[in-house]
């Protein structure tokens, strides 16, 4: 079976005026058919510009350096913006924290779903309505035909993010990637969300890459995870493995620093230090100087272990009787 | 945890608080209703007969979703927005009968700490004169040991002394949380105001401010009012919780009776889609429906169009707030009409014996 997505040795820069700023330094990671793979990592970490580089949305003095992302076998960084434009919102969509970003706020919903529909695909402005309508149904607002005519801010934000969701379904994407999608609603309303994509995503037989802080979240969603620190991904695997038995001792760390990791009232256990600046990074290994299981080897660039169906970034890796 | 029978008197109390914005009709409007438009003016109930206590060297946790009032309750109770309805007494007295010296030093006793530090930081003082202004206006300290103060109090919140020249902009967002700490420490204050403090921040950085505010909790005696939507955090570190739904109080209790006999059906509801690492639950049970708009609550308990178990009684009558026998330990009261269909099975039940 090929992997829908492939991304292998991906190296996005910054090249600032006070020097280049490795956001993203040499990732490399797999998204099978219909897998629903969570990106977790700290902000700074990486994870968003990841997703804007598969889609080619990284803007300067940002650039993909090196690498290859093969989408169905064939390289998205090859491809020129023509044929990248038939494959970005038709193959691969994307959905982002604040769906703002995605409507026009001056155009109706109607209007901006009935563009996106026509983009890829010739219909009649009917057709390309009754999909959009479809669409909203799908994503579970209630009576789709009278609020198509509606702007953004007539919805509420789980509503607009519903809405923004319907726009990336519009052509049934082999791909969504959703860039921290729940962060800003409320608990119920992320509820029904992460409960409708599951679902879609199952009916559809899409796969998805979900960026996120929230271990949480990805906890509950994700069938693969994989963490990032200062740009590069430190441990990947299936996400009970990852997250009951880490190997890397940043995942610990995360792991253990949430509240719900030690009794009520009692300190909690937070990473020492601050993550690094991405324009200073420490040599070898970005984690050693917080980490307390560092020794002098970790100043020398730890290489990917792959071991059953687990890969990490680390010379002194948790270990874990198999049990 | 503090026993309200030995301490009488809270630090800070909302007696049937209410806050009302509205907005007022402008001209074309009012010549408008000249013709019969019949305009009327949009109020907003962001908080509805509230009563909340906060007794001294307690930590009392605000929970709700957004728009449900927890922020503007806060901002009324530290002092910085005035109540439309009902008081708000500090140890006992009313806000708004004290005047002069106790006016003052009441508004220096409650401070607040906001979600996002850069913009209640002046991105042109220097982090000195940001926390060492208002020590030094109020007479704390004389503006020549000023210095040294503001040195001592950002070591203590762990900053470095020597970044004190510093701008805002140049501070990573979990430092600029810990000026903004000291900034609120600096006037000794005996409540403090936590409204989604540490949301912003990411995990690791959240634990290190959590771990901060609890020991500062110890060594200056503090008492917190922790606004937060993120019910794991509530847990962690509070004594008591507070939920509120659309500007109302549904329920309260110590923090592990509240989780593990939840007794409203929202509290019940936001616990169990609490996202969590430990509780792998693949299946999500969402309640249905959107936060209805405070301009338009719904008749009843608000909760209502929601609700999975409401009934006939919920669409017309609001439920007050009842005691409830707690499971656990602590009082727990809650505003819902099913407390009084379990009282009455409960009365029925007696007959049998007691388990």
């Amino acid at each position: 079976m090929t992997p829908v997505l492939e991304v292998k040795n991906l190296s996005t820069h910054f090249m600032t005026r006070r020097g280049i700023l490795k956001a993203v330094d040499d990732v490399s990671f797999t998204v099978g058919e219909r897998e629903i793979v969570g990106l977790v990592g700290e902000s700074g970490s990486g994870k968003s510009i990841t997703g804007f580089s598969i889609l080619g949305l990284v803007d300067p003095p940002g650039r993909v350096v090196s690498g290859q992302i093969l989408f169905n076998g064939e390289d998205l960084l090859k491809m020129s913006p023509g044929a990248m434009r038939t494959i970005r919102g038709k193959r691969i969509a994307m959905i982002f924290q604040d769906p703002m970003m995605t409507l026009n706020p001056v155009l109706s919903v109607a209007t901006q779903m009935i563009e996106t529909v026509q983009a890829h695909d010739r219909v009649s402005r009917t057709e390309a309505r009754a999909r959009a309508r479809d669409a909203l149904g799908l994503v579970g607002i209630p009576s789709p035909e009278e609020r198509l005519d509606s702007y953004p801010h007539q919805f509420s934000g789980g509503m607009r993010q519903r809405v923004a969701i319907a726009i990336a379904l519009l052509h049934r994407p082999d791909l969504i990637i959703a860039d921290e999608p729940t962060t800003a609603l409320d608990v119920t309303i992320q509820s029904q969300i992460l409960f409708e994509i599951k679902r879609l995503a199952a009916e559809f037989g899409m796969a998805l890459i979900w960026i996120s802080h929230d271990l949480g979240v990805v906890a509950a969603l994700a069938d693969r995870i994989m963490v990032m620190y200062a740009g590069r991904i430190v441990e990947a695997g299936q996400v009970d493995g990852v997250l009951t038995a880490p190997r890397h001792p940043y995942t610990s760390g995360l792991l253990s620093a949430v509240p719900a990791a030690v009794p009520r009232g009692e300190p909690l256990r937070p990473i020492p230090g601050f993550a690094p600046s991405p324009l200073s990074r420490p040599s070898g290994c970005a984690f050693r100087d917080r980490c307390a299981r560092a020794t002098d080897i970790c100043a020398t660039e730890p290489i990917r272990s792959i071991a059953a169906d687990r890969e990490f970034r680390c010379f002194h890796p948790h270990l874990w009787s198999a049990a | 945890m503090t026993n309200p029978l030995v301490e009488a008197v809270p630090l800070v109390e909302a007696v049937d608080v209410s806050r009302r914005f509205s907005r007022k009709l402008d001209y074309a409007e009012k010549i408008a209703n000249l013709f019969g438009a019949g305009l009327e003016e949009k109020t907003v109930h962001a908080v509805d007969e509230v009563n909340l206590a906060v007794y001294p060297g307690e930590v009392v946790g605000l929970v709700g979703e957004s728009g449900c009032g927890k922020s503007t309750l806060g901002r009324v109770m530290a002092g910085i927005m005035p109540a439309s309805g009902g008081e708000v007494r500090w140890k006992g007295r009313p806000l708004t009968s004290l005047q002069g010296d106790d006016k003052r030093a009441m508004r220096l006793s409650a401070q607040m700490i906001f979600q996002d530090p850069m913009s209640t930081l002046n991105p042109r003082k220097r982090v000195l004169d940001i926390i060492g202004e208002a020590p030094k206006v109020h007479g704390i300290v004389k503006g020549r040991e000023m210095r040294d103060y503001v040195a001592a109090l950002a070591e203590r919140v762990g900053l470095d002394a020597s970044y004190l020249d510093r701008y805002p902009h140049q501070f990573s967002g979990g430092q600029r949380q810990r000026i903004g700490i000291a900034r609120a420490l600096a006037v000794k204050p005996k409540l403090l105001v936590c409204d989604e403090s540490v949301a912003a921040l990411d995990v690791s950085i959240q634990a290190q401010i959590l771990n901060l505010f609890m020991d500062l909790r110890q060594e200056f005696g503090l008492t917190y009012l922790f606004i937060s939507h993120d019910l794991g955090v509530v847990k962690h570190i509070c004594d008591r919780v507070v939920v509120m739904y659309l500007g109302r109080v549904v329920e309260s209790a110590t923090p592990d009776e509240l989780f593990d006999n939840p007794k409203h059906p929202y509290t019940q509801a936001l616990i169990r889609e609490l996202p969590s690492v430990t509780d792998r639950r693949r299946v999500f049970t969402p309640i249905k429906g959107e936060i209805p708009s405070p301009l338009h609550p719904p008749a009843g308990c608000h909760f209502h169009p929601r609700c999975p178990k409401a009934f006939d009684r919920c669409r017309v009558e609001r439920p007050v707030l009842k005691e409830n026998a707690a499971k656990v330990a602590g009082r727990h009261i809650s505003a819902c009409h099913l407390n009084d269909l379990a009282a009455h099975q409960a009365t029925n039940a007696t007959a049998e014996p007691a388990i």
